[in-house]
């Protein structure tokens, strides 16, 4: 029998589909904090989430007949519910309402880790080199510069700046290796946006976001967007391209244990590269997160 | 008998064949999981399964021969002590911490590898092993309870033949022996021996196949039958607090213990080799490339010499000491009266002369005896297939050391022999040539050479941290005149430091313990924090760059600009 989330897990808005790829009339079946989730579309385009009984994959439905609901918001691209009582808001991202950006989803990509282990992954620029080889890093360029990490009381949010790579390839039109600048933000104890200079636009920074939707405590989804500004590369090129980063990462995340995050500073080793993790795992144990962690032992 | 974490027997968890160099073998006893790997020196490792940094599975790691590379960060850890040597996130930093990770122990026997879950029962062949040269069958895993496959296997004997019961889950069949290994409450795999290699392999190897697999079918259909006993539940270890904390700068720790001379031997004109090693011949501790250890000489005097060892390889220290005539009694010591056999008291490795595996080009530049850490280095290179040159400036062939060393390594060694001094020099700006991004270069040699390289470097374009070289003397005049206060933020203390007096005996008069070791700005023990106040420098251990980041300072020699310092003790 899985244990009830904590309460700060359930009230927090989870995403749980691309609304795009939800069909109309048809049901489509998930995970949550271990409970089953039937979603469908009704004929309005919005999304309908309930708790699922006895519905399957596939089953036809009509959105009209499904009266006990879930709450439902939708927000950059992507299907958000909530088991407990939500907030109002979700977490801002200002850039992806600009007009002429390329919004997309680039998948839900299932991964047998917690939802934690995958945020504190996304933060980390020391693995470029070694699982994203030749695209964000490569041997012998493997340093991870000094950074900056805050955790701002003002957005509640963990916030690392100047952080710098030397990547290979860090546009189509690179030559040599360039250092690049991200900035990453984590505002919601299973979403994180990485900003990263825009080769496009000096003055503008790419948007990558990922949110985790924790299906149990040991795994989760990966739902992947990205606001570009990208004049030239196709919709499926930049889909492709953020595909085959996450494939990438995915069997390195499959094979970490303990698959739940744990949150005592002696259960793993951290080095200076790795302030921006020890800052998430501080500010999930102060917020009181114990879902696909592993808390501290008071 | 339920399985217990902390069972002490020794169990086969694969097959010697299971480990063909520079592979990782997945291995599994009661419960854990095992990273094990064969080093190119034949060593075998089994550690537990995860890095300690992030967690993840050692044995998806790449094996690089003397050490095992993560696959995630690419931490590395060396053969033998599973010390980690070389962090690459912060690659001008030596590993200070003492990051090791858990290893179990381990034996190479009968065909089979074999482990156990701690050190509390020596390894102890079974009965009747001497005198054969074992012939592993093909292993077979089951689904069921080590002790229902041991019950299952004692069935397969004749009814006319007793069954005898080896100890550690194991059973004699006619000539064969078959060990249950323990994988974890429900789970096991049985691992058959023969006493020699069978004449006709495959059909041996296939009769018993059949026979296990049909034992095998019956176990899992048994098995099936019965609630399955709960899994093990092993229990990572916590990392030490020292390991769970990120200190700015490495405080070297002053231990020291004996080894005992193995071998001492000519290695060239004036150059004389020893060999150190464990008295119990356990392997010795990890140490990076560049590290060097405090020799304790039996008259007293605390001398340093580089290690000239390449990776993973903790069985012998070796170092080389130059027999100078106008030797003060350090080195003229250890080769005149130090004889194999005897023991000396070192310190554990420590490195002021890190090695960056970052580099595009890597330059070596070694004059005399200043070879031995940049011996080191190449090997280390070499083993990861690192582009490397390395430029060795000697009076005379027969004066070079570790010659023989030299010419194993695939990398470019240049010997430059019987040069002038502005021959070197010229021979050095062209080796270096305009600096370039991601090039560094390595210095060691005396002090004259030291200087020049850094000069003619300067004026090529190289910055400081580019360019790297560690003194073992502080020829400098110390100007001891100043009078000033320290005051010492973590122990609350303000000591007034008079002129004449240095900063460390100022703290060990007023009952610190503070380590140290060469008290003439070389060596880098007694290295400290300093919070304020603005520090002369009067060391050859800092380089520019670290003096004047105004961070850190060397409490034997160097004292203070102004009227008090804020030390970090």
């Amino acid at each position: 029998m899985p244990k009830a989330p904590d309460p700060i897990t359930r009230d927090l808005w989870h995403v749980v589909a691309a609304t795009d790829e939800l069909k109309i009339g048809l049901i489509e079946t998930t995970l949550l904090l271990d409970r089953r989730l039937a979603m469908t579309r009704g004929l309005d385009g919005e999304p309908v989430v309930w708790f699922a009984t006895d519905e399957e994959n596939g089953d036809d439905i009509d959105a009209d007949s499904v009266l006990d609901r879930l709450p439902v918001k939708t927000a950059y691209g992507y299907t958000w519910t909530c088991l407990g009582t939500p907030s109002a808001e979700l977490f801002p991202i200002p850039e992806f309402a600009e007009a002429d950006r390329v919004n997309m989803s680039c998948g839900s990509i299932g991964i047998h880790v917690s939802a934690p282990r995958a945020v504190e992954n996304f933060l980390d620029m020391g693995h470029f080199p070694y699982v994203h080889t030749d695209i964000l890093g490569s041997e012998p360029h493997t340093e991870v510069k000094e950074y900056d990490v805050e955790v701002s009381e003002e957005r509640d949010e963990v916030l690392a700046t100047k952080c710098k790579f030397m990547q290979p390839r860090a546009a189509k039109s690179a030559t040599q290796a360039m250092e690049v600048e991200y900035v990453y933000r984590v505002p919601h104890p299973f979403c994180s946006v990485l900003y990263k200079s825009c080769p496009e636009d000096e003055s503008r920074r790419d948007v990558i976001g990922i949110f985790l939707q924790p299906m149990t405590e040991e795994t989760c989804r990966a739902h992947l967007l990205q606001s570009m500004i990208d004049s030239t590369s196709t919709i499926t090129d930049l889909r492709r391209f953020q595909q085959t980063i996450f494939g990438q990462d995915k069997p390195i995340l499959e094979n970490q244990y303990p698959k739940k995050l744990p949150l005592d500073p002696r259960a793993e080793t951290p080095i200076r590269a790795d302030k921006s993790a020890i800052a998430y795992r501080r500010w999930l144990s102060q917020k009181g997160i114990t879902y696909g962690v592993i808390p501290q032992a008071s | 008998m339920p399985l217990s974490l902390s069972d002490p027997t020794w169990y086969p968890i694969a097959s010697s064949e299971d480990l063909p160099f520079r592979h990782v073998y997945h291995g599994q006893l009661l419960g854990r999981e095992l990273a094990v790997w064969r080093a190119d020196d034949g060593n075998v490792n089994a550690w537990e399964n995860r890095c300690l940094h992030r967690g993840v599975r050692l044995s998806i790691g790449i094996n690089e021969g003397q050490e095992l590379k993560c696959q995630y960060h690419g931490w590395r850890y060396a053969n033998r002590s599973a010390g980690c040597t070389y962090i690459p996130a912060h690659p001008a930093d030596a590993p200070a911490r003492r990051i090791e990770n858990r290893k179990y122990p381990v034996r190479e026997a009968f065909g089979l590898v074999w482990s156990a879950a701690n050190d509390d029962q020596r390894f102890a062949p079974f009965p009747g092993a001497e005198g054969h040269d074992w012939f592993a069958l093909r292993p077979v895993p089951v689904n069921a309870t080590p002790e229902d496959v041991l019950a299952g296997l004692s069935r397969l004997a004749p009814d006319d033949q007793s069954v005898e019961f080896i100890p550690g889950r194991a059973v004699t069949l006619g000539s064969a022996r078959f060990f249950v290994q323990p994988v974890d409450a429900a789970r096991s795999v049985i691992r058959g021996i023969l006493p020699e290699k069978p004449a006709d392999e495959i059909a041996t190897l296939r009769y018993y196949n059949e026979q296990l697999t049909k034992l095998r079918d019956s176990l899992e259909r048994a098995a099936a039958k019965k609630p399955a006993p709960e899994p093990l539940q092993p229990v990572f270890e916590k990392v030490s607090v020292e390991l769970s904390t990120m200190p700015d700068i490495a405080v070297p720790r002053g231990n020291t213990f004996p080894v005992v001379v193995k071998r001492k031997w000519q290695s060239a004109d004036g150059v004389i080799g020893f060999e150190l090693a464990d008295r119990d011949g356990k392997h010795l501790p990890t140490f990076q490339p560049g590290a060097h250890i405090d020799v304790h000489l039996p008259n007293g005097l605390v001398r340093q010499y580089s290690l000239t060892n390449g990776p993973g390889d903790l069985m012998r220290y070796t170092i080389g000491v130059k027999a100078e005539s106008a030797s003060k009694g350090g080195s003229k010591v250890l080769v005149e009266t130090v004889r194999e056999g005897d023991v000396l008291a070192i310190s554990e490795p420590r490195n002021n002369f890190p090695l960056r595996r970052d580099a595009t080009r890597t330059v070596l530049i070694a004059a005399g005896i200043g070879i031995t850490p940049l011996l080191s280095m190449a090997r280390f290179l070499d083993k990861s297939s690192l582009n490397y040159e390395l430029h060795y400036f000697a009076r005379a062939s027969q004066t070079m050391a570790f010659s023989s060393e030299l010419d194993v390594l695939h990398g470019r060694v240049d010997r430059h022999i019987g040069f002038t001094r502005e021959a070197i020099k010229a021979k050095v700006a062209e080796v270096l040539g305009p600096y370039q991004f991601a090039n560094h270069v390595y210095i060691c040699g005396p002090g004259a050479m030291l200087e020049m390289v850094q000069a003619t470097a300067a004026a090529l374009g190289w910055p400081d941290d580019a360019v790297h070289f560690e003194y073992f003397q502080n020829d400098k005049v110390i100007d001891a005149s100043s009078a000033f206060d320290v005051e010492l933020a973590r122990s609350a203390l303000t000591l007034h430091v008079p002129a004449g007096r240095t900063i460390l005996q100022t703290m060990r008069e007023a009952g610190l313990t503070v380590p140290s070791s060469c008290e003439q700005g070389a060596c880098g023990t007694c290295l400290t924090g300093v919070i304020e106040g603005e520090v002369d420098h009067q060391d050859v251990y800092l380089n520019k760059t670290e003096k004047a980041s105004n961070t850190c300072m060397m409490t034997c020699v160097s004292r203070a600009k102004s009227g008090r310092l804020v030390l970090d003790i």
